[in-house]
């Protein structure tokens, strides 16, 4: 439900296995279920027209949340043309189900909405001539000479660009447990976009898995739209997101129970009951502890994993890590991978937040303008990336909140000279440039 | 009704289950990548963004493995999204 996983699945005016989370309403539209996977039988997909275009581009931004929106426009502001490729039907990725408000610079839209901030990108964004967007469509390969696949709305795009920034986003972590393929069992973000977005009351009482500030965040707009929460369970010993997340589910008497996993959830068709147990300082399961709540939606909020497709593809060096939620592309510190200029932005780089995805379009698009742009932009362009990078890693990063994000970032990142280093011994499969 | 005792699903795409996956490691598959192809895991349309890591780390933990070494012969190849076969049979390069 967040645009990355396949179980939204329907038939769509005929047309089976299309992902109905990323689908608009429209006059006439016809939604079937259907169950599991349907291989598509021959004549009924509508084959229609699909245009072949050939586009050369100074950016590719792959991915339109807060990471590649903000590298489009600082990018465009330097001069570069640039097209951003976003698979919804509308930009601002997660930030489109953000209902609370942002804290920091004004820069950095401190005291926004997250919907509101994708409203101003997308403001930002229509009003600039140098930035194209094809909305509804995603990159299906990298290809030699540094050729982008792209498709999307009957157009099947071949992209050249000098440089790219993969903002490919995460997504959600799932959990092994028993019967967890039950209806009702849903991502955190995933219930966000129902309930959020659409503005659908996902269910009539929910246990959330995960006391992170999703979770957190997702219990009380639970709660505002009029859903039961009936608890948080926490794994971990700790409230794992901040306190003013955590005081406002409290103020509802919304129990948070730490050492708590999911164990179960049982159901006829669909989740109506969940089934909790306490573990120990190793997270095994403590036989006895178990508690039953009634419920139809178990909410799973145990994280993110970086969505690293794209730079897997390309031969960009990757690296595992638990920090940052899974496998990443090793980077320079201004964000350029071991595929020469394919950068990396946002929580594709490593789970982190929004505001650090905003810097980091950023950084990454100032790289790109300082190797592509002329002499003055390309100098002003360093200069300006140096002040963002050391206001990042030295004061924004510095907030304990973020000590783990930063932990693990530091350990993907390397020199300029250490990286090609790294290419020698692994030269990618494409370039780009 | 699922009662206890129900399926572990690992990859919701083809419906693996964990304990399949466990059966797999009992005959002898001893690296990810030929358990991926036994089992076709993250072959679906999600093409394993739900179900690679967790697989990986059910495979780490019943092999005594690091989950990086078991991820190090992971590859990924084109499309990396599921792509309507319409794009590549209309609409020809011109």
């Amino acid at each position: 439900m967040i645009g990355k996983c396949s179980s939204c699945f329907m038939k769509v005016n005929g047309v089976p296995n299309a992902k109905t989370c990323r689908e608009p309403v429209r006059e006439g539209l016809v939604v079937e279920r259907q169950r599991g996977w349907v291989p598509p039988a021959a004549g009924v997909e509508e084959l229609g027209s699909v245009e072949f275009r050939e586009v050369e581009t100074d950016l590719l931004v792959v991915g339109g949340g807060p990471a590649g929106l903000s590298a489009a426009l600082k990018a465009s502001e330097c001069g570069l043309d640039v097209v951003v490729v976003d698979e919804h039907f509308k930009i601002g990725g997660q930030l489109l189900k953000q209902t609370h408000k942002f804290f920091g610079s004004v820069e950095l839209f401190g005291g926004m909405r997250g919907f509101q901030i994708a409203e101003e990108y997308a403001r930002r964004i229509g009003s600039s001539e140098r930035i194209r967007v094809i909305p509804r469509s995603a990159v299906y390969g990298v290809f030699r000479g540094g050729l982008v696949g792209v498709v999307g709305e009957n157009s099947h795009y071949v992209i050249k660009p000098r440089a790219v920034v993969g903002s490919t986003g995460a997504s959600e972590r799932y959990l092994d447990f028993v019967n967890n393929d039950l209806p009702g069992v849903i991502g955190a973000g995933g219930v966000q976009t129902i309930m959020n977005e659409y503005g659908v009351k996902p269910g009539d009482s929910a246990l959330v898995v995960g006391s992170g500030n999703v979770g957190l965040i997702v219990a009380y707009q639970l709660l505002q739209a009029g859903v039961a929460v009936r608890a948080v369970v926490e794994i971990l010993p700790e409230i794992g997101g901040w306190f003013v997340h955590a005081a406002k589910v409290r103020r509802y008497g919304v129990p948070i129970l730490t050492q708590h996993t999911i164990k179960a959830v049982y159901g006829n068709g669909k989740v109506e009951e969940a089934e909790v147990v306490a573990v120990d300082e190793n997270f095994n399961p403590i036989p006895g502890s178990e508690k039953k709540f009634r419920v139809d939606l178990v909410l799973l909020a145990v994280g993110l994993e970086p969505d690293t497709r794209l730079f897997s593809q390309c031969g960009a060096v990757m690296k595992w890590s638990p920090d940052l939620g899974g496998l990443v592309p090793l980077r320079t510190p201004d964000l350029e991978t071991s595929v020469r200029n394919l950068y990396v932005a946002g929580d594709a780089s490593g789970i982190e937040e929004a505001t650090t995805a905003i810097m980091e379009g950023w950084v990454a698009a100032l790289s790109a303008v300082s190797k592509l742009a002329d002499k003055s932009r390309a100098s002003r362009a360093e200069e300006e990336l140096e002040k963002i990078n050391k206001f990042l890693w030295e004061e924004y990063r510095a907030s304990p909140v973020l000590a783990r994000a930063r932990r693990g970032k530091q350990s993907v990142t390397v020199s300029r000279e250490e990286m090609e280093k790294i290419r020698a011994e692994h030269p990618p499969h494409v370039s780009f440039g | 009704m699922r009662k206890s005792g129900g399926v572990v699903v690992v990859c919701r795409c083809e419906d693996v289950t964990a304990d399949d996956i466990r059966e797999a490691i009992e005959l002898g598959i001893d690296d990810f990548e030929l358990l991926r192809r036994y089992l076709k895991i993250g072959f679906g349309p999600c093409q394993g963004r739900s179900c690679v890591a967790i697989a990986a780390r059910i495979f780490a933990r019943a092999t005594g493995r690091k989950i990086d070494e078991v991820l190090s012969n992971y590859r990924v190849r084109p499309p990396i999204v599921p792509v309507s076969a319409k794009y590549f049979t209309r609409g020809a390069r011109t």
